[in-house]
């Protein structure tokens, strides 16, 4: 089981690379993208050593494709080792998603069925990722934009049997179940309900656009109300799990994405204290 | 419908908008999928448009993305890093642009410096074992990063005037092919144009020519002193841009190797 670490923290962008080396910032944990820094050598990687002597870091990434039907490419498998046994990152985590087929690397996270063939796939795809890891993984939902049918499970059932059967822990992306909530017509109350909470290790907090028939999951946006309201409700069943504000577009100063996060520490006092 | 042939599926609608593909997948998802298309094509030329800022100010943003969206449709992406979807794209350029190879030597220029930039490290000699060297013996082993380009045009000229923000010269063919030396220093990417004896020297040296076997051979083409004030000159410079990263003189090869 993956230790929790009860933190708050922001996604680390080239933006920022100043503030956080050049001053002691107030974030218990900084989360980069994988891949950027699974490069032989040069400026990212030592700037990435510089940042992990200050803070603790998480690396989550977009390209190791958990859903793909012909497996894992094991050259990505051998880079994220390597970067991980040099970070030593609180967490490793990806999407519930794939975008490699066959030599083909879409780089977007496409949406999986949620059929048992697709979930044996992923299991058996996972257990191996996590064996040429050496470490457990966290897996986070996805924000989808098609609901391919006939399903053999929801979603939150989905992610439950796949941490139960693998061991995986989830990256709860309270925006994400907003965004698929609308765009698929069902409650995320009752998703965030049903998803395994003992297993959740860390939070994203994000924002999304309202596209010409479905919300988009653009990331560029402060946190809105809707999903503050999904965090605060949560947040009693989690307990102190890592939350961050995961911010890939439009990036803002850094007092802004900072202020964010004084609002999910307040609103996580405000409701650990009423569940204790 | 297997996960497989559903993903095929994704793919072939990605790649190629294809309609029997999208039926497949499922009617419903019509307004959804436009937006997985959308943002993979949208991403794909985001990519080159940061890899190639220098060859889209140069042959404009309207030429750019027809470059880009032709580059799209012939050479799907297949690496898991996005950083690696332009290493083809000179080549396309090339293809392109027939009658203006410049176009495609300074997109070779950007993409070298760009994978310079994050290249193995490869920590440089330190000054204070030279004086210890048998240079006549020794075998200099330079950073697997440096790279060579061969560039028929006055590409570089161009290059350097886009990035220093002067007005480029207009484009012409060269009648002796420059070579564009480019090396790391630390964490700073650099490059310039060497001449035909310094390109023979490195060459030779990277081959595993000795020092004294360069010098030697220098010697014999300009003379003594001539001959070793150029190694000299050379030498000096590779040690202080810091591409040399060992040397064998064979007497302590372990402790610098």
């Amino acid at each position: 089981m993956i230790p929790p670490f009860p933190g708050f923290g922001i996604g680390l962008r080239k933006q920022h690379y100043a503030d956080f080396l050049d001053h002691r910032v107030a974030v218990d944990f900084l989360e980069v993208i994988s891949e950027n820094f699974m490069i032989d050598g040069g400026r990212p990687r030592r700037i990435l050593r510089d940042i992990r002597a200050r803070y603790p870091v998480a690396l989550h990434g977009v390209s190791m494709s958990v859903g793909s039907a012909d497996g894992l490419d094991q050259a990505y498998l051998a880079r994220l080792r390597a970067l991980v046994d040099d970070i030593e990152p609180l967490f490793v985590s990806d999407h519930l998603s794939w975008s490699r087929i066959e030599g083909f690397s879409s780089h977007d996270l496409l949406p999986l069925p949620y059929t048992q063939e697709a979930f044996d796939i992923v299991c058996t795809n996972i257990d191996r990722a996590q064996n040429a890891l050496g470490r457990a993984m966290l897996v986070e939902n996805p924000s989808t934009y098609i609901d391919f049918a006939p399903a053999d499970m929801k979603e939150w059932q989905f992610i439950d049997a796949l941490c139960a059967r693998t061991g995986c822990g989830l990256l709860l992306d309270v925006n994400n179940v907003f965004v698929s909530a609308s765009n698929h017509g069902y409650d995320p109350i009752a998703y965030l309900d049903a998803v395994p909470h003992d297993r959740v290790r860390q939070i994203h907090l994000a924002g999304h656009s309202q596209g010409d028939h479905l919300l988009i999951d653009t990331h560029d946006q402060a946190v809105p109300p809707s999903v503050w309201q999904l965090y605060a409700h949560v947040l009693p069943k989690l307990g102190a799990v890592a939350t961050m504000i995961e911010r890939d577009d439009a990036i803002p100063p850094l007092a802004d994405l900072l202020a964010e996060l004084s609002t999910a520490r307040r609103i996580a006092a405000g409701k650990l204290e009423e569940a204790a | 419908m297997s996960l497989l042939a559903l993903q095929r599926d994704m793919r072939d609608w990605l790649r190629g908008d294809d309609p029997a593909a999208a039926g497949r997948i499922g009617t419903a998802t019509a307004p959804g999928i436009a937006i997985y298309q959308n943002n993979y094509r949208t991403q794909l030329v985001a990519c080159l448009e940061s890899s190639f800022p220098r060859t889209r100010a140069w042959i404009g943003e309207d030429m750019f993305i027809h470059a880009a969206v032709h580059h799209i449709d012939s050479v799907p992406p297949s690496s898991w890093t996005l950083d690696a979807y332009g290493r083809d794209f000179p080549a396309t350029l090339a293809r392109l642009h027939v009658a203006d190879p410049e176009i495609a030597e300074i997109a070779n220029i950007e993409l070298a410096l760009e994978e310079l930039f994050v290249a193995a490290d490869s920590p440089a000699v330190g000054l204070d074992i030279l004086g210890d060297v048998d240079w006549d013996r020794a075998v200099l082993a330079f950073a697997p990063s440096i790279d060579l380009l061969h560039l028929n045009t006055n590409g570089f000229v161009i290059w350097s005037a886009l990035v220093d923000q002067r007005e480029p010269p207009a484009p012409q063919y060269l009648d002796t092919p420059d070579v564009a030396l480019l090396w790391r220093q630390g964490e700073q990417c650099h490059i310039r144009i060497i001449d035909n004896a310094e390109l023979q020297a490195l060459l030779s040296l990277r081959s595993g020519k000795t020092f004294g076997a360069l010098c030697r051979d220098v010697a014999l083409l300009l003379g003594e002193e001539a001959g070793m004030t150029l190694v000299g000159r050379w030498l000096g410079s590779w040690l202080s841009d810091q591409m040399v990263v060992a040397i064998d003189d064979r007497k302590q090869a372990a402790a610098r190797f």
